[in-house]
C-alpha cells in the first residue's frame, strides 16, 4: 500500500525533481516517467500536464493461425505497456506508420472506446490519477481531441453549431449546482442557464472564428463546403471552444499541401506558447520535427524512444535502432536503410 | 475502478479503463453459433419428414374424436371432422417448408443472376436490374402475390410461382453489392494483371467471396416464403382447399371462429411462428459466422 | 433542387406506367376467363347482349395484349377504368367508395406504427445489447415471424368473441345505414383492425431504426461529439437527430406497400370493407377490372410515399439541397430507392439479421 501512495504522488514530487534533474543533463534511462530529454533538454517549464504510464490496449479475437471452428478467443494488444508525457507549452510528436494502432492511444485518453476493447494502465493529468469517468468528464473540457478530417463534423449540421457543440451533459450539471433549489423554480432556472450557455458559446465561437481567420459566414456552411484547410481550422475551433488544456491531435495534416499542413502546425504551435499542451499523432516524422519540442517514436505496439527533437540531429544520440532506422530514413539522409 | 496487479509484477498499480462484456464474448463464440444453426436445421429437416410421414394419418377423420379440445392424446385438439390438430398441423408446416424451398432456390438462382449481371455488367445492365428491382417493389408484395396467382389460374403453381418471383428483389441487391465490392477489390485487380482469366477470377475469387453471404440470405428468404405462402392461401389463392396446408386450415378456422374452438386458430399459429423463428435462428447464427466482422463482437 | 425533383417525378411516372402495366398483363394472361367466371352472377345475367359483346371486346382474348392495354390506359387517363362485374359499378367508383376505409385504416396504421417504432427503434439502440434492447429485440422478431392475419384472428377470437368489446367486423353495425351511423360507431369498428395493423408493422419499422441508430451512433460524428464530452443521447438530441430523420423518413415512406398488404389481411379477417377485401373478392371472383384498378392505385400510393420520401431527402439534406443537385445519384437513388436499404456489404449484413427489406407480409 505505501507503493499506491507513492505513485498516487509521484508525478508532484517528480515535477520539482526532473527540472534539477534536466539542467544536470542527468540521462537516467529508469527515470520514473520513461523520457529522455537528449543532450538540451527544452522541457525545464511545467510540470506533468499528461502522463500516461504502462497502457495497453487490445482486442478479444480468434487466433487466426487455428482452423476456423476450434479457434480461442484471446486477448491480442495492439499497444502493449505504452507510456509517454506531456507538458505544459510543448508538442510532443507521437510518431509511427500508419495503421500501428497509435490512434487508440488518442481514444483511451478521450474516454471513447469499442465495446470489445480491454484498455488498462495508468493515465494521470494535472497529477491526478484518473479513471474512466473521470477521464469522460475531461473529454471536451480541459482535454480536447482534434480529429483527423472533416468526416468528424456531422455532413448535415451547420459548422457554427457544431463548433459551439452544444450543451453537454457536464455543462448541464454545472449550471444544475448553480440552480436554484425550489424544485417549483428549477425549471425556469434551467431554460435560462441553457439560454445564458448558448450565447457564451456563440460568443466564443465567433472570437475563434476571428482569430483563425474564419469569416463569420463560414458557420452557417455545412461540412461539405469546406475548404481542407478552412476544415482543419474549424476542427481546431471545436477543439479550443472548450478552453483546453492540452489537445490530442490525430493526424491532422494529410491531405493538405504543405503550406496548409505548416499552418495547422503553427497553430498547435501558438496554442502551446499560450500554456497548453499538445500531443501530435502523425506518422509524418518531417512535420514533426519542425514543430515539435520532443519526439515518441512508436514502434512494435509501444514508444521505444521518447527524446527531444534535437536527438534527431544526429544518429548518435538516438539510442533504439528503429529511431535510427527512422532517421536514416529522412530525406536528407539520402533514404538510406538502417545502418546498424 | 482501480485494481491490484497480480503480486509478482513491480508495478502496483492499474487502472482498468475498459474491459469487453463477458457476455459478448460467449454469445458470439462460433462453435455455439454453429451448434445453434445446426441444431435449427435439423429441426427444420426434421419437420419436413415428420409431416410427410404424417399427411395419410393427417387427412384421417373419424366422428368419434369430433372437435375435441387439446388433451394429451391430441395435444392440438381436433377438428369438426375429427381430424388430429396436431398432425394436420405438422404435415402443413412440412408443406409450407416444401413451397418455401423450391420458391427460395428459384428466387435465389434469380437473384444470383441478376446480381452478377448487374454488378458484372455494363452500366446499363446495372441500370435495368435496379429499374426491375424498383418495379417490383413498386406494388404491394401481398397485392403483387395475387396478381401473379391469379394470372396462373391460383392453385399450387400459382402460389410457388408467385412466390419465387416476388422474392429475389432483396437478395438481388445484396449480391449486387457483394460481387460489386469483391471487383473492386485490389487483389481482382491484380489477379488480372497476373493474367488470371475471367472465369477464372469468378471461380476462384468472386464466387467464394459472395457465396456465404448468399447462403444466409437465401435461408433468410424462407421467413417471407413460407409467411407469404400462408397469407395467400389463407386468402384462398393458394393451394387448393383439400390440402393440410396451414393457411388453409386456418381459414377454416375463421369459420369456427365465434364457437370457441380457440385450438383449431391457436396452437397452428403457433407452430408456424416457431417454424420462421428458427429460421431466423438458423440465418442469424450462420450470418454471424460468416460475416467477418462478428470476430470481434 | 428543381432538376432533383423533376427527376424523381419522371422515374416514378416511367415506373408506374411499368407497373400498370404489368398489373394490367398478369391480369390478362389469366387462364380464368373473365366472362365465363361471372356467368352465374347476377351482374352477367341482367346484361344486355350489347354489353356482353362489349365485355367480351374490352376483354377480348383475340386483341393483341398491347392494343387492350392502350385502350385500357386510354379510358383510364380520362376516368372510365371499367366495370366492376361482382360490384356491377364503374371501378373508380367501387374504389373511391372503399378508399375512405382503407386509408382511415392506413393512415392510423401508418402513424402509429411509424411513431412508436421510431421511439422504440432508438431507445433499443441508446440501450445496445442491455436488457431494454433485448426485449425490444424479442417483441420485434416475435412479431416479425407473426403472420399477420393470424394476429387479426386471435385478437377478433379474444377482444370480440371471448371479451366482446369490440364489434366482430365490418365497419357499420349491421343494419344501419351508412348515412345512420355515428362518427363513434366507425371508429369503434375500425379500432381492433387499426391496433392490430399498427402492431405488426412497429416490428420492422423499430429494428431498421435500431440499426440506422447504431450507424449513426458509430459514425465518427457521434464518435467526436462523445470525445467533446457528449453522452450518445446527448449528441443525438445535439443535432444528430437530423441524420436519423433521413433514413426513418425513407423507412416511413416504405413502409406504405407493407402497411397495403397488411390491410388487405387484415381487412379480409375483419370483414372491413376496403380496397384490401375488394381486391381479394375480385381475384376470387375474375373481376379483372377491379383488380387491374386496384393494383394500380396500390401502386400509386407506394409511388406516391416513395417519391414524397425522395422530395423530403432533398429538402433535408443540404448536400442535395444546396445545389451538388444530382451528384452521386446511383447512391442516393438506392438510399432512398423503395427498398430504402444502401446496398452496402455492412448494412448487407445487417439487414438479414432483422430479416431486411421492408417487405415483412406486405
Amino acid at each position: 500500500m505505501t507503493d499506491l501512495q507513492d505513485i498516487r504522488s509521484s508525478s508532484a514530487r517528480v515535477m520539482q525533481a526532473h527540472d534539477a534533474k534536466d539542467v544536470h543533463g542527468a540521462h537516467d534511462a529508469h527515470d520514473h516517467h520513461h523520457h529522455r530529454h537528449a543532450s538540451n533538454p527544452v522541457h525545464t517549464h511545467g510540470h506533468h500536464l499528461l502522463q500516461v504510464e504502462d497502457l495497453s490496449v487490445g482486442f478479444r479475437m480468434y487466433d487466426p493461425a487455428e482452423p476456423f471452428f476450434a479457434a480461442k478467443q484471446e486477448l491480442v494488444n495492439v499497444i502493449d505497456h505504452l507510456s509517454i508525457a506531456v507538458h505544459e507549452r510543448e508538442i510532443v510528436a507521437l510518431v509511427g506508420p500508419s495503421g500501428a494502432g497509435k490512434s487508440l492511444l488518442a481514444d483511451a485518453i478521450m474516454a471513447c472506446y469499442e465495446p470489445n476493447v480491454q484498455v488498462e494502465g495508468r493515465i494521470w493529468f494535472d497529477g491526478e490519477l484518473q479513471d474512466a469517468k473521470s477521464l469522460a468528464a475531461l473529454a471536451g473540457g480541459a482535454i480536447a481531441m482534434v480529429p483527423q478530417s472533416v468526416a468528424s463534423l456531422n455532413p448535415l449540421v451547420k459548422v457554427g453549431r457544431q463548433v459551439q457543440g452544444g450543451l453537454s451533459h457536464s455543462t448541464y450539471r454545472t449550471r444544475d449546482t448553480h440552480g436554484a433549489r425550489q424544485p417549483g423554480k428549477r425549471k425556469k432556472h434551467e431554460k435560462q442557464g441553457k439560454r445564458e450557455e448558448h450565447a457564451r458559446l456563440a460568443q466564443r465561437q465567433q472570437e475563434l472564428f476571428a482569430r483563425y481567420g474564419l469569416a463569420p459566414s463560414v458557420a452557417d456552411l455545412y461540412p461539405h463546403e469546406l475548404s481542407g484547410g478552412m476544415a482543419r481550422r474549424v476542427l481546431l475551433c471545436c477543439a479550443l471552444i472548450g478552453n483546453p488544456r492540452l489537445i490530442v491531435a490525430d493526424e491532422p495534416t494529410p491531405g493538405l499541401d504543405e503550406a496548409a499542413a505548416l499552418r495547422v502546425l503553427e497553430d498547435f504551435r501558438a496554442f502551446a506558447d499560450g500554456g497548453g499542451g499538445v500531443l501530435l499523432i502523425t506518422h509524418d516524422i518531417e512535420l514533426a520535427l519542425r514543430v515539435a519540442d520532443r519526439i515518441a517514436v512508436f514502434h512494435d505496439k509501444t514508444i521505444v524512444e521518447e527524446t527531444s527533437v534535437a536527438s534527431f540531429a544526429s544518429p548518435e544520440h538516438l539510442q533504439h535502432p528503429f529511431s535510427r532506422a527512422l532517421w536514416h530514413a529522412l530525406p536528407e539522409h539520402g533514404f538510406s536503410a538502417a545502418g546498424e | 475502478m482501480a485494481e491490484l496487479a497480480p503480486a509478482q509484477e513491480p508495478v502496483v498499480q492499474t487502472t482498468l479503463f475498459h474491459a469487453p462484456r463477458s457476455l459478448a464474448r460467449i454469445i458470439s463464440n462460433r462453435n455455439v453459433l454453429l451448434i445453434t444453426a445446426v441444431c435449427a436445421l435439423a429441426i427444420l429437416v426434421a419437420i419436413i419428414v415428420a409431416g410427410i410421414v404424417a399427411t395419410p394419418a393427417a387427412q384421417e377423420t373419424d366422428f368419434a374424436r369430433r372437435d375435441l379440445a387439446p388433451s394429451l392424446a391430441h395435444p392440438f385438439g381436433c377438428d369438426w371432422l375429427g381430424r388430429d390438430m396436431f398432425l394436420r398441423t405438422l404435415a402443413g408446416l412440412s408443406l409450407s417448408i416444401r413451397i418455401g424451398l423450391l420458391a427460395a432456390v428459384v428466387s435465389a438462382l434469380i437473384a444470383l443472376v441478376l446480381g452478377t449481371i448487374a454488378a458484372l455488367g455494363s452500366k446499363v445492365a446495372d441500370g435495368i436490374v435496379t429499374w426491375l428491382i424498383d418495379l417490383m417493389m413498386g406494388v404491394p408484395h401481398l397485392v403483387l402475390l395475387i396478381l401473379i396467382s391469379y394470372a396462373l389460374g391460383k392453385g399450387f403453381w400459382g402460389v410457388t410461382v408467385g412466390i419465387a418471383l416476388t422474392h429475389w428483389a432483396s437478395l438481388t441487391r445484396v449480391v449486387r453489392a457483394e460481387v460489386l465490392q469483391c471487383r473492386q477489390s485490389p487483389y481482382i485487380a491484380v489477379a488480372g494483371k497476373l493474367g488470371a482469366s475471367r472465369l477464372r477470377i469468378a471461380a476462384k475469387h468472386i464466387v467464394p467471396f459472395v457465396f456465404p453471404q448468399f447462403l444466409v440470405g437465401f435461408i433468410l428468404l424462407f421467413p417471407h416464403a413460407i409467411l407469404h405462402e400462408a397469407a395467400i392461401t389463407f386468402l384462398g389463392f393458394g393451394l387448393p382447399p383439400e390440402l393440410p396446408a396451414l393457411g388453409n386450415i386456418l381459414s377454416e378456422s375463421m369459420t369456427y371462429r365465434s364457437t370457441g374452438m380457440w385450438w383449431l386458430a391457436v396452437f397452428p399459429g403457433l407452430s408456424l411462428i416457431a417454424t420462421v423463428l428458427l429460421f431466423d435462428l438458423a440465418g442469424g447464427a450462420l450470418r454471424k459466422i460468416v460475416d467477418a466482422r462478428t470476430n470481434q463482437e | 433542387m428543381a432538376r432533383y425533383v423533376l427527376f424523381h417525378i419522371v422515374k416514378c411516372a416511367v415506373l408506374l406506367l411499368a407497373v400498370s402495366f404489368l398489373c394490367f398483363a398478369l391480369v390478362n394472361a389469366s387462364p380464368i376467363d373473365p366472362v365465363q367466371a361471372n356467368l352465374g352472377q347476377a351482374a352477367y345475367i341482367n346484361m344486355s347482349p350489347e354489353k356482353r359483346a362489349d365485355l367480351a371486346a374490352y376483354w377480348g382474348v383475340d386483341a393483341p395484349l398491347w392494343e387492350s392495354y392502350a385502350n385500357w390506359l386510354g379510358g383510364a387517363m380520362q376516368g372510365d377504368w371499367g366495370t366492376s362485374l361482382r360490384y356491377n359499378a364503374p371501378v373508380l367508383q367501387v374504389i373511391a367508395e372503399r378508399t375512405v376505409n382503407t386509408l382511415m385504416l392506413m393512415a392510423i396504421a401508418w402513424v402509429v406504427s411509424g411513431l412508436l417504432g421510431f421511439v422504440l427503434g432508438i431507445a433499443a439502440a441508446l440501450h445496445r445489447g442491455g436488457w431494454l434492447d433485448r426485449i425490444i429485440k424479442g417483441y420485434c422478431y416475435l412479431l416479425a415471424a407473426t403472420p399477420t392475419f393470424w394476429l387479426a384472428m386471435i385478437f377478433l377470437l379474444c377482444f370480440s368473441v371471448l371479451i366482446p368489446l369490440f364489434p366482430i367486423g365490418f365497419s357499420l353495425p349491421i343494419g344501419v345505414a351508412s348515412s345512420e351511423a355515428t362518427l363513434l360507431d366507425a371508429l369503434h369498428h375500425l379500432a381492433l383492425p387499426a391496433i392490430t395493423l399498427s402492431l405488426v408493422g412497429v416490428a420492422n419499422i423499430a429494428l431498421h431504426t435500431r440499426e440506422k441508430t447504431i450507424d449513426v451512433l458509430e459514425s465518427d460524428y457521434v464518435r467526436f461529439a462523445r470525445m467533446r464530452g457528449m453522452r450518445p443521447a446527448e449528441a443525438l438530441r445535439n443535432g444528430c437527430w437530423r441524420n436519423l430523420l433521413l433514413p426513418a423518413l425513407t423507412l416511413q415512406f416504405a413502409s406504405i406497400s407493407e402497411i397495403f398488404g397488411g390491410s388487405v389481411l387484415v381487412e379480409e379477417v375483419f370483414s372491413y370493407p376496403g380496397l384490401g377485401q375488394a381486391a381479394v373478392t375480385a381475384a376470387l371472383g375474375g373481376d379483372v377490372a377491379l383488380l387491374a384498378g386496384i393494383a394500380v392505385i396500390s401502386a400509386v400510393l407506394v409511388f406516391g410515399g416513395n417519391l414524397a420520401a425522395n422530395i423530403l431527402y432533398g429538402v433535408i439534406d443540404p448536400r442535395i439541397r444546396r445545389g451538388e443537385g444530382l451528384h452521386d445519384e446511383s447512391g442516393r437513388g438506392d438510399i432512398a430507392g423503395i427498398g430504402g436499404i444502401r446496398p452496402s456489404r455492412r448494412l448487407g449484413g445487417r439487414q438479414f439479421a432483422d430479416r431486411g427489406e421492408v417487405i415483412g407480409r406486405g
